[in-house]
């Protein structure tokens, strides 16, 4: 795959000697959704500031598309859309003119069809003449992600787009963001959600105190960090775990009805068939086995806490 | 050089003015003519002549530049202080637009209201009294240059400005006085020498007297002074901007 986005040693400090973002490298394959994952204050948002525009860079370099996003700004900005965290929009504006406003700051002409395409598949059309102080919070975030796309841009920069949003709405900003990636724009986004990295992302990235800590493909992180547990119920239940299963770290329920055994999914052997061997050897009886995959949630935690 | 940029930034502020029309237009003709009807026909009528110019005339220039300086700061300031109050201004960082694209967008708007404020009073005052205007092109040049000039200062006000309150403290503190204190109403030439000496620190003074000149051919300073005040603000508001967009003050993180 192509990189489009391609981040150098970026570092960024505040006036205040604040470290926002740390030696950070990254690069962003063309097509892909990258989910940008870590908690409140972790860079994120500057990370996406510093690659659109909005922040300056302390040292290193980003390019987009082999240009250089300060040097030659003008090639890297046309190419980018940027969907902000906050519900920024002139209240008193039409939905409509808002967009167009939009499309020719980024140097192009008024396209009706084109816009009109993009209200309607952003379920929009029908409160294109409305003022956006009419609007409520989801359509408002929807108008965001109409002006953000008005000048079609190859990369679209999400930054918590579904903070604050209801069940229903996100799962309906997952589809479009879907639908984004099958017409050919990447997609960064930053989230808080866990669920919505695990749901729509090609590739995870972790940040905390302005480190990348990690970038990895979704599957092969879930994969590769993901611990089973396998839940054994015993058909009588025992006091305690016998010594010939003690090398299995069994952590047995305070009932004495089932214990639990961990594994890892990544290795060859799990140990699963040799742990019911041995039980089958002295003579235990399992009534059911049950088992249970970490969340991307848990290896997220995890790797914060490490 | 993004055109439609610069485009989109003067349209968006030109209706904004349009959706509110009175504010924009009506209210500072409107308090213009109240002070010419005041000073110029009530006051004025009782005045001895100045320089051959009746006291009515003669406030004309006065009240114009007065306006339009008070006009284009506020118009400059507001314009580029709403996106930040709201948020809105990351799409003009994110998007491909120099600093100097952004400013004659923001400033050209301002500058056009206005100018167009400064022209409807000059057309409005011939109403109450006759006017001939010895050199209209400079009086053009020198309304425009005004305008334009001041614009850029007060889309420095709405950069440097974190709160409506410093938003307004400028103009209120500053410029008015420095307006209303710099012959807007009579000719420095009328105060003792200590205060005329004291007056000629006020760049307001230059200005005024430039416009005058433009329109009766007698001002309190040589004309090539005043073009020369005007010019060397206007480079200074320009480098002062270019600064400010260099350095990402107040508006980058």
């Amino acid at each position: 795959m192509n990189i489009i986005v391609s981040i150098k040693n970026l570092k960024k400090i505040y006036k205040n000697n604040l470290v926002a973002i740390n030696n950070l490298n990254l690069d962003i394959f063309e097509g892909e959704i990258i989910a940008l994952l870590g908690p409140n204050g972790a860079g994120k948002t500057t990370l996406i500031s510093t690659i659109c525009g909005l922040s300056s860079i302390s040292s290193g370099s980003i390019k987009v598309k082999s240009f250089d996003v300060v040097d030659e700004y003008r090639k890297t900005r046309e190419i980018i859309g940027l969907v902000p965290q906050e519900l920024a929009l002139e209240p008193f504006e039409k939905v409509i003119n808002s967009i167009k406003f939009s499309r020719r700051l980024f140097g192009k002409k008024n396209d009706p069809i084109y816009l009109d395409n993009l209200l309607k598949k952003l379920h929009l059309f029908d409160k294109k003449n409305e003022t956006i102080k009419s609007l409520s919070g989801g359509m408002k975030r929807r108008v965001l992600i109409a002006k953000a796309l008005s000048h079609n841009p190859k990369i679209l920069f999400l930054d918590e787009p579904t903070a604050g949003v209801d069940v229903e709405l996100r799962k309906d900003m997952w589809d479009i963001i879907k639908e984004l990636k099958k017409d050919g724009v990447t997609i960064i986004l930053t989230t808080h959600y866990i669920e919505e990295a695990e749901m729509i992302a090609d590739r995870i990235g972790i940040i905390n105190n302005g480190d990348l800590l990690l970038v990895e493909e979704k599957q092969s992180l879930i994969k590769r960090m993901s611990i089973k547990t396998l839940k054994v119920n015993l058909k009588k239940s025992i006091a305690k775990i016998p010594n010939k299963l003690k090398s299995y770290k069994l952590k047995l329920d305070v009932t004495g009805n089932y214990f639990l055994y961990n594994y890892k999914t990544g290795l060859e052997k799990t140990g699963i068939t040799s742990l019911l061997s041995d039980m089958s050897s002295i003579g235990m009886e399992l009534q059911d086995i049950q088992t249970k995959q970490t969340s991307l949630e848990d290896i997220f935690v995890k790797i914060i806490k490490d | 050089m993004n055109l439609q940029g610069i485009l989109a930034i003067y349209i968006y502020e030109m209706n904004r003015s349009f959706r509110t029309l009175i504010q924009s237009l009506v209210s500072p003709v409107l308090s213009t003519m109240l002070y010419f009807i005041v000073f110029g026909s009530a006051i004025g009528s009782r005045m001895e002549m100045i320089d051959g110019v009746s006291y009515g005339a003669f406030i004309v220039p006065g009240l114009i530049m007065l306006t339009v300086q008070m006009q284009s700061v506020a118009n400059a300031s507001f314009g580029i202080y709403f996106p930040k109050f709201i948020g809105t201004t990351y799409e003009l960082l994110s998007a491909p637009l120099s600093f100097i694209e952004i400013v004659i967008g923001y400033v050209g708007a301002a500058a056009t209201k206005s100018f167009s404020i400064g022209i409807i009073i000059l057309l409005t005052s011939n109403l109450f009294v006759h006017i001939d205007i010895i050199h209209p092109f400079f009086m053009i040049f020198f309304l425009l240059i005004t305008c334009i000039t001041f614009s850029l200062l007060g889309f420095i006000i709405g950069i440097i400005s974190d709160n409506f309150e410093q938003l307004n403290i400028v103009p209120m503190l500053i410029i008015t006085p420095l307006v209303f204190l710099g012959g807007s109403f009579y000719t420095i030439n009328m105060l003792p020498e200590f205060w005329q000496n004291i007056a000629l620190l006020n760049p307001a003074v230059y200005l005024i007297s430039g416009f005058r000149w433009a329109f009766f051919g007698i001002g309190d300073v040589p004309i090539m002074t005043s073009v020369f005040t005007i010019l060397t603000f206007t480079i200074l508001c320009v480098l002062i901007i270019w600064r400010i967009f260099k350095t990402g003050y107040k508006i980058k993180t």
